[in-house]
């Protein structure tokens, strides 16, 4: 699978070097080209040495999104650290060029499930936190493994 | 008529005064709390705080009546998202964007956002106008419907200069509309002969318009300054 991961924050370099890890073909799109060094962290080797593909543009720029290889891609993750840009470049992504899988973060729960409505996979890193805090102050020490 | 505008930048600004003093209700909705606060004096309860993205934010605008929201924020991302959410979700029948970069013009298409304004765009067509290329100016163009209004001065050596408007094979989607001769304009008939110095007003199907120069200004030359 030739997945195309947008932003290279903590979160999408990590899910970069997985996925490449997994055996899939990754290519990654930056606008700001040191967080190439988050995807060289603990490898050992460079990013591309490993296999990976790295791109500097802008996300909404497509002509970058065509070099990075949007064309081909049967995966297409937004994890930049904007939520609009996110959504945006998601519907590009899907409507334009016709990617399959599209997968996208959403800080905002409201919108996140709006636009799930709206036929997005969205996953929305507040609402899990949120839904962990809860979970915390319910039960006592919910979240430690229980005792044998 | 109801007016959410997004961004109290020059344009939000100017548009929320002139809609106001046309009796019109606004809210203009302002992310940044310092821009929200220099004008707050000025809009009073005609402008609230607030990232008009979030869904709660446009919910206390009341864009359930809306009748017209305008995204004018300085982020292109930002404006189609309002429109969008506003037109999907809120079924608003109007929607109005800006456009910041010309090069999103095309995202702005592709989402439904339409109509989607560009100052650049707008800046380059009144260019065009001043300093028509080939003599053609492009006075309208209908996206949704596929149509295009244009001008164009009769160059002395066109091919059409004295042929009567019935004898001129124009290509198929094309239509002259009007002439301009000396101040005034008529609409044509089939045995007006068309006269060097003429303005012609042709209505076409969108990317005709180079077949078109060449029967009315086969040698057209950038006009010169």
């Amino acid at each position: 699978m030739f997945v195309l991961i947008v932003g290279a924050g903590r979160v999408g370099a990590a899910v970069a070097k997985s996925a490449l890890a997994a055996g899939h073909e990754v290519s990654v799109l930056d606008e700001d080209p040191l967080s190439h060094e988050r995807l060289d962290a603990g490898q050992g080797r460079s990013w591309e040495d490993s296999g990976g593909q790295f791109t500097v543009g802008t996300a909404l720029e497509t002509d970058a999104l065509v070099q990075a290889g949007i064309e081909r891609a049967d995966a297409f993750i937004a994890s930049t650290a904007g939520d609009n840009t996110n959504l945006v470049i998601a519907q590009i992504a899907q409507k334009r060029f016709g990617v399959e899988k599209v997968i996208v973060r959403v800080m905002d729960p409201a919108r996140a499930d709006w636009y799930g409505e709206q036929g997005l996979q969205t996953i929305s890193p507040t609402k899990h936190a949120i839904d962990m805090f809860e979970r915390a102050l319910a039960g006592p020490r919910a979240m430690e493994p229980e005792a044998a | 008529m109801y007016a959410i505008i997004a961004g109290a930048g020059k344009v939000g600004r100017n548009l929320a005064r002139e809609l106001i003093s046309k009796d019109h209700e606004v809210t203009v909705i302002e992310s940044s709390r310092t821009c929200y606060l220099a004008n707050e004096e000025e809009f009073e309860h005609a402008i609230q705080y607030g990232d008009a993205t979030e869904l709660w934010v446009l919910e206390r605008a009341g864009i359930q009546r809306a009748d017209l929201v305008i995204a004018v924020t300085g982020d292109d991302e930002d404006n189609i998202l309002v429109c969008q959410v506003a037109k999907e979700k809120y079924l608003c029948e109007r929607i109005i964007a800006r456009v910041n970069s010309p090069r999103n013009h095309d995202h702005f298409r592709l989402l439904g956002i339409q109509p989607a304004v560009s100052a650049t765009d707008l800046i380059l067509r009144l260019i065009e106008h001043e300093v028509p290329r080939y003599g053609l100016v492009h006075l309208l163009a209908l996206e949704e419907e596929r149509l295009e209004i244009i001008e164009l001065e009769v160059a002395p050596d066109a091919p059409t200069v004295g042929e009567k408007v019935n004898d001129i094979n124009l290509p198929e989607g094309s239509l002259i509309i009007s002439v301009l001769r000396e101040g005034s304009g008529f609409v044509p008939k089939a045995d007006t002969v068309i006269e060097a110095g003429d303005e012609v007003l042709l209505v076409l199907d969108p990317g005709l318009e180079d077949a078109i120069t060449a029967y009315f200004a086969p040698n057209g030359q950038p006009a010169a300054f």
